[in-house]
């Protein structure tokens, strides 16, 4: 196969989403949040809808500040639910994002002759329209597929997130209790990541919709995880899997003639499961292989 | 209102038919929700909700339509598949359930994706319903299809009646479903079973992405009305019947209106009206349950302060004097002394406050189960006397009248408390 730009921007435009996705959804499992994290992905919809109706584009830092706070809403909603209402947790995730998720579709069915949005756009995105989607500045100089740049935003906003926090979200994760004791925030960093999931929702929300985002979030994570129990080789292997998965998600779009988005989706989750038959016995073995082909 | 009449007169036998099945539906699915939401299962449920779509789409491929059945069979399918798979992995490998069932969820969700996909790529007009399946009409429903839906429910409604109990004891208390001898991997199994079938008779009219909700919302609801299964079942059934309905008419008045998720607005507006107003359990009425306690807590105090004066043979304080005692509080004291003055336990007479006798014998029963309470920390406890006032501020309050005469009588009758206060009695004189 010859190179083929387009095919080159989306596989890296793909791989940047799952990257932060992944970095993200590492601390989110470890915490034992993954369907919060769904839970955000699905109710910061109305968020991008208000935000695309008042800001009239796609982009843009209204976007993101309104969707980052719909789905800060949404965590604080869950949380007063299960903690003040009394209703038990997966009850209140499930209402919390069922609720939010539905007035974002009415909204968007509302307005479906006023913005630029469908509710298959909502579902799986449209990263093959990545490299035709052009930023063009006001001089006329073309600089390039947008949505990149936005993922490359996005990722190096993740990365930086998780470089600068990283102590205070391993302890945090780890150890709760000694967060607290030595005057770390632990309601900070919560807020923190799960303003981080909203932004990153956000930001991919176009290419890869809002509920394939989580596939790329838990997937990978819970991948890793059957591997490693070291939180950096957990980060890393997460990375490669999502590289991995964007990279053979595209081809097997460009194959089956479907959606890249699900089938990077159905990749991670092949993985996923392959390692999970491997998990019971083998994993250990191929591990002790490994290693003894570093020693040599 | 002309399009209201003609819905519910029913005069049309597609509305008709379209209320039947949506009612069923509702019905089943709240039933089955119950029981999930008791078994803290909720989000299982919305695993299955989009594990359905490869279903969908695999019935697509094989039989080229929408024939119900295959759809069914298909849908039934997955969704059983994506429950085992998150039994089968969360027992064999460390991972924690929720990421379990995120990661189920969402890999079947993405290869359902791809199959919808490559279908629409292909082209097939009769596959034009297929993004109904995504968010549901409910309007779509023809009686072939309500044949089939309607059947489901009927069967899913019959099995749990048939298993009340069963069920009951297996959510309740497992180990004691086990211990007498219930075969409770075989029950459990059954209602995995009647959750899925109850996921995918909803597909059609809901959608797959929100058909959680009503599995979840409706029990969540009525979890705040009654504490009992049976009632518990009647009310999250009518919750969900309303909101089907009301959906349902939504999509026939505006057609390009999906289902689903005016059924999930309708029924989550209901939740939340349960979770705030709800008699027993709403956040209002526990709000307005402790605003009255922290009032009755500060008209006793004024009476208590009254009492006080009064010992030390004063019958009367001005009003600023009483200020004084609460410093920082003056709105809350002037509330309570109006409070204390409407129900007679004193009198203002220009600006100089004196307790009634209504008023002077509440006074002594409060200041009584102070020290009745102080002495009894002292002689039962062993606890100091000059530890013994903060718990007792608190408890005097409380303490209701069986309780200070079981106080009174095995402290045998106290004259004086542990600092040598006399404890006041309404056969006193003063």
């Amino acid at each position: 196969m010859s190179f083929d730009p387009n095919a080159f921007i989306i596989i890296l435009t793909g791989s940047m989403i799952a990257i932060s996705c992944g970095l993200l959804g590492v601390f989110l499992m470890l915490r034992k949040m993954a369907m919060t994290g769904d839970a955000i992905s699905h109710a910061v919809l109305p968020g991008i809808v208000i935000a695309f109706l008042i800001s009239g584009s796609r982009h843009g830092l209204a976007m993101v500040i309104g969707a980052g706070l719909v789905g800060i809403i949404a965590t604080v909603f869950i949380e007063y639910l299960s903690n003040k209402v009394k209703l038990q947790s997966d009850a209140s995730i499930g209402i919390t994002f069922t609720s939010l998720f539905a007035i974002g579709i009415i909204m968007i069915t509302f307005l479906a002759n006023q913005i630029d949005l469908d509710q298959d756009c909502v579902l799986y995105g449209e990263i093959a329209y990545v490299p035709i989607d052009l930023w063009i500045t006001g001089s006329g100089t073309i600089m390039g597929p947008r949505v990149t740049y936005l993922s490359l935003i996005n990722l190096t906003l993740v990365s930086l997130f998780i470089y600068l926090f990283f102590k205070e979200l391993k302890i945090s994760t780890f150890d709760k209790e000694f967060a607290a004791t030595i005057g770390l925030s632990t309601v900070g960093v919560n807020y923190g990541l799960m303003g981080m999931v909203s932004y990153t929702t956000v930001s991919s929300f176009e290419a890869v919709g809002a509920i394939l985002v989580v596939a790329l979030m838990v997937v990978p994570p819970a991948t890793a995880f059957l591997w490693t129990k070291n939180l950096k080789r957990l980060i890393q292997l997460t990375v490669a899997l999502g590289i991995l998965a964007s990279f053979l998600g595209y081809y097997l779009a460009f194959f089956l003639n479907s959606s890249i988005a699900g089938a990077m989706a159905s990749v991670a989750g092949f993985f996923f499961f392959l390692s999970v038959i491997l998990n019971r016995k083998q994993i250990p073995a191929i591990k002790k292989k490994l290693s003894k082909m570093k020693v040599a | 209102m002309e399009d209201f009449l003609y819905f519910f007169s029913f005069q049309d036998p597609n509305v008709l038919m379209v209320v039947i099945g949506i009612s069923l539906l509702s019905i089943s699915a709240a039933m089955v929700g119950t029981f999930t939401f008791l078994d803290k299962k909720a989000l299982v449920g919305d695993a299955i909700s989009h594990a359905v779509l490869p279903g969908v789409c695999l019935a697509f491929m094989f039989s080229g339509n929408k024939n119900p059945f295959w759809i069914v069979s298909g849908a039934f399918f997955t969704g059983g598949l994506c429950t085992y798979a998150i039994t089968w992995i969360s027992n064999y490998t460390k991972l924690k359930e929720d990421t379990v069932i995120a990661s189920v969820l969402s890999i079947f969700f993405g290869v359902g994706i791809v199959m919808m996909t490559q279908l629409q790529q292909t082209g097939n007009a009769s596959l034009s319903g297929l993004d109904h399946f995504i968010f549901g009409n409910a309007i779509s429903i023809v009686r072939k299809d309500l044949w089939v839906y309607g059947f489901l429910a009927l069967a899913i409604i019959l099995s749990i009646l048939f298993f009340y109990k069963e069920f009951k004891v297996m959510v309740f208390n497992r180990s004691f479903a086990e211990s007498v001898g219930l075969p409770v991997k075989r029950l459990e199994f059954l209602f995995n079973s009647l959750m899925v079938l109850a996921v995918v008779t909803g597909i059609q009219a809901i959608g797959v992405v929100l058909m959680a909700a009503l599995l979840i919302t409706p029990a969540a609801a009525a979890k705040f009305w009654t504490d009992r299964l049976d009632k518990m079942l009647w009310i999250a059934v009518s919750f969900s019947l309303v909101s089907g309905i009301t959906g349902a008419y939504i999509s026939f008045v505006l057609p390009h209106m999906p289902t689903g998720p005016w059924v999930v607005i309708v029924l989550s507006l209901i939740a939340f009206l349960s979770f705030f107003f709800s008699v027993k359990k709403g956040i209002l009425t526990k709000w307005i349950a402790r605003r009255n306690y922290q009032r009755k807590i500060h008209s006793d105090h004024i009476l208590k302060a009254l009492f006080g004066a009064r010992e030390k043979g004063i019958t009367n304080l001005s009003v600023e004097s009483i200020f004084n005692n609460f410093p920082g509080k003056s709105f809350k004291t002037q509330y309570s002394i109006n409070k204390l003055i409407n129900k007679k336990y004193i009198t203002d007479n220009q600006g100089s406050i004196s307790l009634t006798k209504k008023g002077l014998t509440e006074a002594k029963r409060i200041v009584r189960l102070h020290r009745l309470w102080e002495l009894y920390m002292t002689e039962y406890m062993n606890i100091a006397p000059d530890h013994v006032h903060d718990s007792a501020e608190k408890l005097e309050h409380i303490i209701t009248p069986e309780l200070e005469q079981k106080l009174d009588k095995n402290l045998n009758f106290p004259q004086a408390d542990p600092h040598q206060s006399i404890i006041p009695r309404d056969q006193d004189k003063s």
